[in-house]
């Protein structure tokens, strides 16, 4: 909004002036506003589509569990491409790894369709973590000596392989050492939802009763107020996530990264075998992946293979383009504004505005005059947003291919070594604040 | 690999001297995986084309398939089907005209041909508006750009003509080896004819007496009209697109640009009227194989170009990039790799075979199958 202000406009220019004051730099003010932004962009349709708060409500959690679960998703990719230079495009398959293994670890023997080992939720997320981190091991043992290009095929290909698997007839039920174990086929698996979870808190946790009853006199049904909850834990592991990925940055693990991203040749040469170092970040990517996979994904206790196209993958990284790879603030705001501005807003528009009846059947009718146009338009709104969405990829790669916040450079020593502040080399957070800091004047 | 193809090989010997597996079926199977796959390597040549020329794995061209099959399926179905219903529901693919090669030849040709200038039009278009503003970007660049191509018009196509699947063409005459009440030899069978309910082989409207003993009823091989067309074309176009790069001057400025392009530009070629003409050459062959392969399956959704994309990218990589001989063969391979795998697995994962293959090659064979000799 503010980049089309002129000189001229002296009001323009100065809400520009108050709003670099307020943001730049400051990563959390950063996030909190754009997703009050959103949440304003929401109430205001909300308002206009003539929901209650109940329903208004529903909307903005629907929207921060995108915004939560593009966000995990984007920093674990981060890692990978943003980080280390690595094209990753698998992202779905790892996701798939991860889901179905903690759905099958956890899954009771008896469950249909798909069977498991009925094991605590977890053991089953570890052991959802460590099936995705193993596969992606896996893959990066021989192709990380790809070129980009083919690591990028040969990543694609493996998701489509991990996907058909998954739900070929074959590993809809299987059995090992005599246990049966099973992903369902094409029928999915259910097993235990991590989104009970939100349930559980409202019947067992102290207070969790008298938060349903202060939801019911708002008007928020129970449902949505356990919905609400486990949003609370997406967020907590968003924000977990966001703090791993500074923290791996700012290491000096995170340094030869940043060394192979930049130069692989000038890090090996430096007595780095990057090769380990490759592999330990594809395989930390991936467990990630498949982490975020089950907890947003999964969270309704049901995933078939349809959740697992490649189409997700592809979205996940424009998210990231959006954002600007190699930052950490961006990945998240990149996540925030594909999924929620992007992604659920025209869905969300289309369920409400679109359906008045009138629209005509097909684009024939639909070129016959201005209003049949506007309300095909609307009824297919979630056609029209991925044309819009590879429009702005494309015009991103023409003028700003370092997305949002993919200019800052971050410090490669965990304090900033130019300015010697008085006070001592402090917390991860302390010299994040600082690394953003310094970056902000290449912007204007 | 090659100890793993002679165990495969060994083992098909096996099951057919046992019985395991049938003529007809084998035949079946092979004849299905050599047509796509024919179908594989002409819409991989533009792939390969624009892989080797611009250096980068264009991730749009499975969606220019998609563009060129609905342009020229627009095209023939308003050609074909004027008067039978209005111009916009038949350039929209709602009105069905039925047609096939067997009853509108010339409305076929006619597609054929709209639908390689549509994918012409839309690869210039595209070179303009998108790549040649990032002429100096890396692969991996122009790779991410590509992707928002391939997105948006993808979903552009739905916007247009919806997300349902369309059945296109009508059902049309097979050419077979088969046998009738234990006269065997070539023929005709028509769409609506059963062997088994022939009373002879005069029923059929082309018989060719062959001396090959079989008794009862049983067709060998068949393969229907459209699928031949498919073959041949495909052949035919591969057979004179090798000749054009390795004769005329533009096909030899080709090779040197996909060479060493700071060479060939000090040497005076050309370099942007070419990679133009790449766009020209492969677009019109991608619009074509993407006509002729909604011919053969006789079905076409929005997403049809995009679901393809992997297997042929399978085939240009398999047969080295930026050979023409070498997307034929690679394509070939990937389609005889994801119909015959069905011998040995579970149908859902025949799919996943052809990817299988695609991974092997490109991590123990990354120049391709033909050694990487560019020489298109």
């Amino acid at each position: 909004m503010s980049e089309t202000s002129e000189p001229a406009d002296d009001g323009s220019s100065r809400v520009r002036a108050l709003l670099v004051d307020v943001f730049e730099g400051n990563d959390a003010r950063m996030i909190v506003g754009t997703m009050a932004g959103i949440y304003l962009l929401l109430i205001v349709f909300s308002l206009f589509a003539g929901f209650g708060l109940g329903g208004m409500v529903n909307t903005l959690r629907a929207a921060t569990v995108f915004a939560a679960g593009y966000g995990m998703l984007v920093l674990a990719l981060n890692l990978h491409w943003g980080y280390t230079g690595l094209f990753n495009i698998g992202v779905a398959g790892f996701m798939a790894v991860g889901t179905y293994t903690t759905a099958i670890l956890s899954a009771p023997p008896e469950a249909s369709p798909g069977a498991g080992l009925g094991l605590p939720i977890p053991i089953a997320i570890v052991g959802g973590m460590l099936a995705a981190a193993l596969v992606g091991l896996l893959t990066a043992l021989p192709a990380l000596r790809l070129r980009a290009d083919y690591l990028a095929i040969v990543t694609v290909a493996l998701s489509e392989i991990i996907r058909l698997s998954v739900k070929s007839g074959t590993l809809a039920e299987f059995t090992v050492f005599g246990v049966t174990l099973g992903t369902g086929g094409g029928r999915g698996i259910s097993y235990p939802a991590p989104g009970s979870l939100g349930g559980w808190v409202l019947d067992n946790a102290p207070g969790g009763g008298a938060l349903v009853d202060i939801g019911q006199t708002l008007g928020i049904a129970k449902p949505v107020m356990s919905g609400l909850v486990y949003l609370v834990v997406l967020i907590l592991f968003a924000a977990a996530f966001y703090w791993l990925l500074v923290r791996i940055g700012n290491s000096p693990f995170g340094r030869v990264l940043k060394a192979i991203r930049e130069d692989e040749l000038v890090a090996s040469s430096l007595g780095k075998d990057t090769r380990i170092f490759k592999l330990k970040v594809f395989a930390v990517g991936c467990a990630l992946m498949g982490l975020a996979g089950y907890l947003w994904i999964g969270r309704s206790g049901f995933v078939n293979d349809l959740s697992f196209r490649p189409n997700i993958t592809f979205f996940i990284f424009i998210a990231l383009i959006i954002g600007g790879a190699g930052s950490n603030t961006g990945s998240l705001l990149g996540g925030m504004v594909f999924s929620s501005l992007l992604f659920y807003l025209p869905q969300f528009l289309s369920q409400n505005f679109g359906s008045t009846g009138s629209a005509p059947a097909n684009f024939l009718g639909a070129v016959a005059g201005l209003d049949e146009f506007v309300a095909y338009t609307l009824q297919n709104i979630s056609s029209l947003r991925f044309v819009l969405i590879g429009v702005l990829l494309v015009y991103l790669m023409h003028n700003r291919p370092e997305g949002l916040l993919g200019h800052r450079k971050e410090d490669a020593a965990a304090v900033n070594l130019l300015e010697r502040s008085s006070k001592p080399p402090g917390s991860g957070k302390a010299a994040m604040a600082d690394g953003s800091g310094s970056g902000g004047e290449s912007d204007e | 690999m090659a100890v793993f193809g002679a165990v495969l090989f060994v083992d098909l010997v096996r099951q057919f001297v046992g019985g395991g597996i049938s003529f007809p079926f084998l035949a079946s199977v092979v004849l299905e995986g050599l047509v796509i796959g024919l179908a594989y390597g002409l819409a991989g040549i533009g792939l390969s084309m624009t892989y080797s020329i611009l250096n980068f794995a264009n991730f749009a061209h499975g969606d220019t398939i998609t563009v060129g099959a609905f342009a020229g399926w627009s095209v023939a179905y308003v050609v074909g089907g004027l008067g039978t219903a209005g111009v916009g529901s038949l350039f929209l693919l709602t009105a069905d005209p039925g047609i096939s090669i067997a009853n509108a030849f010339g409305v076929v040709v006619v597609g054929a041909i709209a639908a390689g200038l549509g994918a012409v039009v839309l690869s210039l278009a595209l070179d303009r508006i998108v790549y040649k503003p990032m002429r100096d970007a890396g692969g991996i660049s122009l790779l991410i750009a590509s992707i928002g191509v391939a997105l948006a018009l993808r979903y552009l196509i739905a916007f247009v003509y919806g997300t349902g699947v369309k059945g296109i063409t009508a059902p049309v005459p097979k050419v077979a080896f088969l046998t009738v009440d234990g006269v065997s030899g070539f023929g005709v069978i028509g769409p609506d004819q059963q062997v088994g309910q022939l009373a002879s082989v005069s029923d059929l409207s082309l018989f060719v007496d062959l001396p090959f003993a079989a008794a009862g009823s049983e067709v060998l091989v068949s393969l229907t009209f459209h699928g031949l067309a498919l073959a041949l074309t495909a052949a035919g176009l591969m057979l004179a697109m090798h000749f054009f790069l390795q004769r005329s001057k533009l096909g030899k400025a080709m090779r040197a640009m996909a060479d060493n392009k700071p060479l060939a530009r000090v040497t005076g070629i050309p370099t942007e009227r070419v990679i133009r003409m790449t766009w020209v050459l492969g677009g019109a062959l991608t619009g074509i194989a993407g006509f002729l392969i909604v011919l053969e399956s006789g079905t076409m959704s929005f997403s049809f170009g995009w679901l393809l994309l992997l297997f042929v990218f399978a085939a240009v990589i398999l047969g080295g990039i930026g050979s023409i001989y070498g997307a034929m063969a690679g394509g070939v391979i990937v389609g005889l790799v994801d119909s015959m795998a069905i011998i040995w697995l579970p149908s859902g994962l025949t799919k996943a075979a052809a990817f299988v293959v695609l991974i092997v090659v490109l991590l123990l064979r990354p120049e391709g199958l033909f050694g990487g000799v560019t020489t298109a």
